[in-house]
């Protein structure tokens, strides 16, 4: 087990292509970042933008063919799990790396009680007898705010509601106390109140664990109250990594800044037509030579469009992908 | 037909029966709504999966059938027409949906899309209903080059465009934009919000804006209207509901909207609500909002409130607000479930 603080994940260069018909996605592309044990990372970004894939390359859960991590490493506790044999890798994924999606019944079986699935996951990772899975099950349940799990234990999943499903899933999750959540747009299915329970029970698991958390989503909101850190994604290229206060107070680059702005505030709410990032996101199939948010970027001149952008470090842990990343963190004051 | 109202709702009632031929089930999507929408304003109207805040907008345009009450606009009573006569107002009343890409047909160009119901209508022929088309698609923000596309070749905002340029084909005077940005990314969502904003200047529209996303029906709406289960608990100017919200379900969903900034996320106190929304089948008895509020007593389990003037243009439905106690301050023997 890993200190609060060390390193817990570390990916390198990781590389994660997928042959299509239009051509070869390269839906991450050269992604590096690091995770210490306790923090919470969140990972935005749109559709597309690799924030997903990324997560599923930790997992090995790249359905292939079409896709395959193509290269990179992914160091979890000093072991690089690209180069694990798919058996080693399944005694580490559900055991000391759980997953949560934002569909549970994508990973509940609606045929099997919920008994049946909480119990296969103790039973294969940490021998326990029917028994004591049994048990485990119900103590899971209740942890995570099922009323009456000792009954609730027995039924399906159609028997739950869309929250209580996601609770299900992540008393599956958390069931052999891992040592890393990630969690893929965990509540997006919910609505506001639900989503409120749910992001309050993963903050509560955590405090009570210990887990380390990577959080995806789309919802700036949720990061701002949920994270450590953030990496902000887009065309599978990392755009932007610093901690969460610094990332929302100075942004250092033009898309993260496009991203804040237009996002309503309720708490600052002025009525103003809300700014808005230009065009649409890129083909990334067809990626350009330069940067690939050049032709939506306000302040891109000829450089942007010809030459890829350096990955610049504008304060201690806080990078940014862009030619004029020092000038936009100059720039960048408290933008609400 | 009061003050500026350019549709008025009364005692309206959708219900579903569900279950077999025989059951007896009945879902109460809308359960006697009254709401005046004005001219010219946007009202939001929010609530929670299951709230009948869909079923309420597409009742309002008969797209279901509203099982009691009325629909007042320009002086007629929409419940009452006839096929045919629905039929003629729906120039002026149209809607926008979520998924514009399951509403709009995959074989027909957008070019035929846009230009369908112009002809339907008769209100352009020939060369004059492309130029229209044109027209249509510019306003929208869709190159002209696109007109002999097909819905999949464009993205979903792109197809929300086309949506929005069909709804405005005929020049309605009033749009129910349901849930119009929720399958769109953030930065195609500020798009389509401005363009809502921009279209209702230029034309004149009044929208009844429909959506889950509290942060985008602040930004766009004038007044709001939060729904649960079949009723509106809260009806005030988007500033005060979510400045003042005096309902105890307001209060909540206001605090459980996640704010876009860590300091103010870092210091907030949430009001997180226990359990689910109840099945609109069997609505709780009395108040349907006491199995899981905070500040509920016996009382609430008995008397339904009614929607009552609680501030100026502030109308709230709680029989533990008043006017001269607009605030319930001692909590109910279930605790407050502040966090």
């Amino acid at each position: 087990m890993s200190m609060k603080g060390d390193t817990l994940l570390l990916v390198r260069d990781l590389k994660t292509y997928f042959q299509t018909e239009d051509g070869v996605v390269k839906a991450v592309d050269g992604v590096s970042f690091e995770l210490r044990s306790g923090e919470t990372l969140g990972i935005v970004g749109e559709s597309g933008s690799g924030k997903s894939v990324t997560s599923l390359s930790i997992m090995r859960l790249i359905p292939e063919p079409p896709g395959k991590i193509v290269d990179g490493q992914i160091w979890f506790n000093g072991v690089n799990l690209l180069e694990l044999s798919p058996e080693d890798m399944r005694k580490i994924r559900g055991k000391r790396i759980a997953m949560i999606f934002q569909d549970p019944m994508t990973s509940l079986n609606p045929f099997l009680r919920i008994s049946t699935q909480l119990m296969e996951v103790t039973e294969l990772h940490l021998g326990h007898s029917k028994k004591e899975a049994y048990q485990h099950a119900i103590k899971m349940l209740d942890m995570v705010g099922i009323p009456e799990a000792k009954e609730r234990v027995n039924g399906y999943p159609h028997e739950f509601s869309g929250g209580m499903r996601q609770r299900v899933m992540i008393a599956m999750a958390l069931s052999c106390d891992p040592e890393l959540l990630i969690a893929d747009e965990p509540t997006t299915a919910l609505d506001v109140t639900i989503q409120a329970q749910i992001l309050e029970l993963i903050k509560d698991m955590k405090r009570r664990l210990g887990t380390s958390v990577i959080l995806i989503t789309h919802d700036l909101g949720v990061v701002a109250g949920m994270t450590d850190r953030v990496i902000v994604m887009y065309a599978g290229k990392i755009f932007e990594q610093a901690p969460t206060r610094e990332l929302f107070k100075r942004p250092a680059n033009p898309y993260t800044k496009g991203l804040l702005r237009s996002v309503p505030d309720p708490a600052h709410e002025e009525g103003k037509p809300l700014y808005q990032i230009p065009g649409l996101p890129p083909d990334v199939a067809h990626l350009p030579p330069g940067c690939p948010f050049a032709e939506r970027c306000e302040r891109a001149t000829a450089i942007c469009h010809n030459e890829f952008p350096p990955f610049v470090e504008v304060n201690s842990d806080h990078w940014s992908l862009c030619h004029f990343a020092e000038e936009v963190y100059k720039e960048s004051s408290r933008l609400f | 037909m009061q003050n500026g109202s350019l549709i008025s709702i009364e005692n309206l009632k959708v219900y579903y029966k569900v279950g077999g031929v025989f059951s007896k089930k009945v879902v109460k999507a809308v359960d006697d709504v009254d709401l005046q929408i004005k001219r010219g304003e946007t009202l939001g109207l929010v609530g929670e999966s299951g709230c009948g805040k869909s079923s309420l907008g597409k009742a309002i345009l008969r797209l279901i059938e509203p099982t009691e009450g009325k629909v007042i606009y320009n002086g007629v009573d929409l419940v009452k027409l006839s096929a045919r006569q629905m039929r003629e107002q729906r120039k002026h009343l149209q809607i926008i949906f979520q998924d514009p890409y399951s509403s709009l047909n995959p074989r027909m160009t957008v070019g035929q899309i846009i230009g369908e119901p112009i002809k339907t209508f008769g209100l352009a022929k020939g060369r004059e209903v492309e130029e229209r088309v044109q027209e249509l698609m510019e306003a929208v923000g869709l190159s002209r080059r696109f007109v002999k596309r097909y819905p999949h070749e464009f993205s979903g905002g792109q197809r929300q465009r086309i949506g929005i340029a069909r709804a405005l084909a005929l020049n309605p005077e009033f749009i129910v934009a349901d849930e119009p940005i929720s399958a769109l990314d953030v930065s195609i969502q500020s798009q389509i919000m401005n363009l809502l904003e921009k279209l209702q200047a230029e034309r004149k529209l009044t929208y009844l804006f429909i959506s889950h996303d509290l942060r985008a029906v602040r930004h766009l709406s004038d007044r709001v209207a939060v729904m649960y289960l079949g009723k509106i608990v809260e009806l005030a100017s988007a500033k005060e509901i979510y400045e003042e919200p005096l309902h105890p379900y307001t209060k909540a969903l206001i605090s459980a909207v996640p704010i876009p900034d860590p300091e103010i996320e870092a210091n907030r106190e949430r009001i997180i609500l226990k359990g689910d929304v109840p099945s609109p089948i069997n609505p709780p008895q009395g108040c349907r909002f006491h199995t899981r509020c905070p500040f509920a007593i016996p009382e609430c389990s008995i008397i339904s409130p009614e929607l009552v003037e609680i501030k100026p243009s502030h109308r709230v439905s709680c029989i533990r607000i008043s006017k001269d106690h607009p605030d319930i301050k001692e909590n109910a023997a279930k605790g407050l479930g502040v966090v």
